[in-house]
């Protein structure tokens, strides 16, 4: 790893700051500092935005659920008070990596970095969330832009994000058994004005799958999903798994979505 | 250049480090505490788990100035009065080992799942250990460990 200087910020303020064109935030660091060591990403500056008080704190209001950036993927899987409101978000936040990445990794670091295989940029995009930063809020359909690419420019911090409550929702993740990241992921979650399914792994980002939402929309249930048919010709393949079966996973993942949602 | 201060096993240690060193180097080569393994070093492995403030983590994925002023517990620092933790005795009963690389993370990791599930089945087990591979040996005598230092604890 090369070397850099480390700052603690305790504000926001503070934290942007600091920020420059040759800085980054650091939140758990659990994609950031293994990029760093094998140098695929280097800084003058690091700027640890964890003790920073407003980046922490799960708020439940009758439409919302908004969780501070910093939260842990440990501390969102063992949350009553969101486990009452979107359960699917502590399935989500208690199948990523394993116990010790859960121990580190925040929400804000795993949607800053929008890795295409990611968990929670699905549940951003199902939820309809807003991402609270330093400087505005912007809707998850506008803040996925690319592959590892956001909305955020350079300094922006997020802040919080904040989730509306489905009628229900589920999320089914068919992980890499080496990585544990999602080969596929699917995020359906049923909101009083239809249905949206989020897909993540499949594609070079996350997105959102139309057809099984308008087959959802008209009949919520598995069997609707029976004669779908998944275009596979833009999906990954990779030595993992092909198009084809990516697009099958997709279907059967959906299928368990629905028939766990709650 | 930072001075960070931890509390290892309870002795509280302050030294002044390199902005980017990692945890696992301070704990191996600052403190001379060799028992932190590093396998992977891509934090897939789990042979660097240590206890920061009670919880686990992979100390190879973590900057020793990150968590300046925190509590540290290696495998050194689990048995006390030179008798075995639980679940130490129970890694050495049941052979939950081979070649004893990948055991103190195993450890630390178990021991960890225990604080927070007292009773875990063999597939809560199987799952908690997903961060930590061994290679040797499989994972039933070390299911087997984890189970009868539920029982013991």
């Amino acid at each position: 790893m090369k070397s850099f200087n480390y700052h603690s910020a305790s504000t926001v303020a503070e934290a942007t700051g600091l920020a420059s064109k040759a800085s980054a935030y650091l939140s758990g660091g659990m994609t950031m500092i293994p990029s760093m060591k094998m140098r695929l990403a280097s800084y003058k500056d690091v700027i640890d935005v964890k003790k920073i008080k407003q980046l922490h704190g799960i708020k439940v209001s009758s439409k919302s659920v908004t969780i501070g950036a910093a939260t842990k993927h440990a501390e969102v899987a063992q949350s009553k008070e969101i486990k009452k409101a979107i359960p699917a978000l502590c399935t989500l936040a208690g199948k990523i990596g394993d116990a010790q990445v859960r121990n580190r990794g925040t929400l804000g670091g795993s949607i800053a970095n929008n890795d295409p295989t990611a968990c929670y940029p699905s549940a951003c995009l199902a939820l309809n969330a807003i991402i609270h930063t330093s400087e505005r809020k912007i809707e998850a359909a506008k803040f996925f832009t690319g592959m590892f690419e956001t909305a955020l420019k350079k300094g922006e911090l997020i802040v919080a994000v904040e989730f509306s409550i489905p009628e229900k929702s589920s999320y089914v993740k068919f992980p890499n058994p080496a990585s544990r990241y999602a080969m596929v992921g699917v995020f359906v979650a049923k909101h009083k004005a239809g249905v949206q399914v989020a897909v993540t792994g499949a594609k070079a980002g996350i997105y959102r799958e139309k057809a099984i939402e308008q087959a959802l929309d008209k009949n919520f249930s598995e069997k609707a999903l029976d004669n779908i048919i998944i275009d596979s010709s833009d999906l990954n393949s990779d030595i993992h798994a092909s198009a084809d079966y990516r697009a099958s996973l997709i279907i059967s993942s959906a299928k368990q979505a629905v028939a766990h949602c709650k | 250049m930072k001075s960070v201060t931890l509390e290892v096993n309870g002795k509280k240690v302050t030294k002044t480090i390199e902005d980017h060193l990692l945890l696992s180097s301070f704990i191996r080569e600052q403190l001379n505490l060799t028992g932190t393994h590093v396998g992977c070093d891509t934090s897939q492995c789990g042979a660097c788990v240590v206890h920061v403030d009670g919880k686990s983590v992979k100390s190879c994925t973590l900057l020793a100035a990150d968590i300046d002023g925190s509590a540290v517990t290696t495998i050194e620092g689990l048995s006390t009065n030179g008798e075995l933790h639980p679940m130490q005795a129970a890694f050495k009963k049941h052979h939950g080992l081979q070649c004893g690389f990948c055991t103190p993370g195993m450890i630390m990791s178990s021991v960890d799942l225990l604080n927070n599930n007292k009773n875990p089945s063999d597939a809560e087990i199987r799952e908690w250990l997903e961060g930590n591979i061994c290679r040797c040996t499989g994972y039933q005598n070390i299911v087997a460990a984890v189970k009868e230092a539920a029982q013991n604890s």
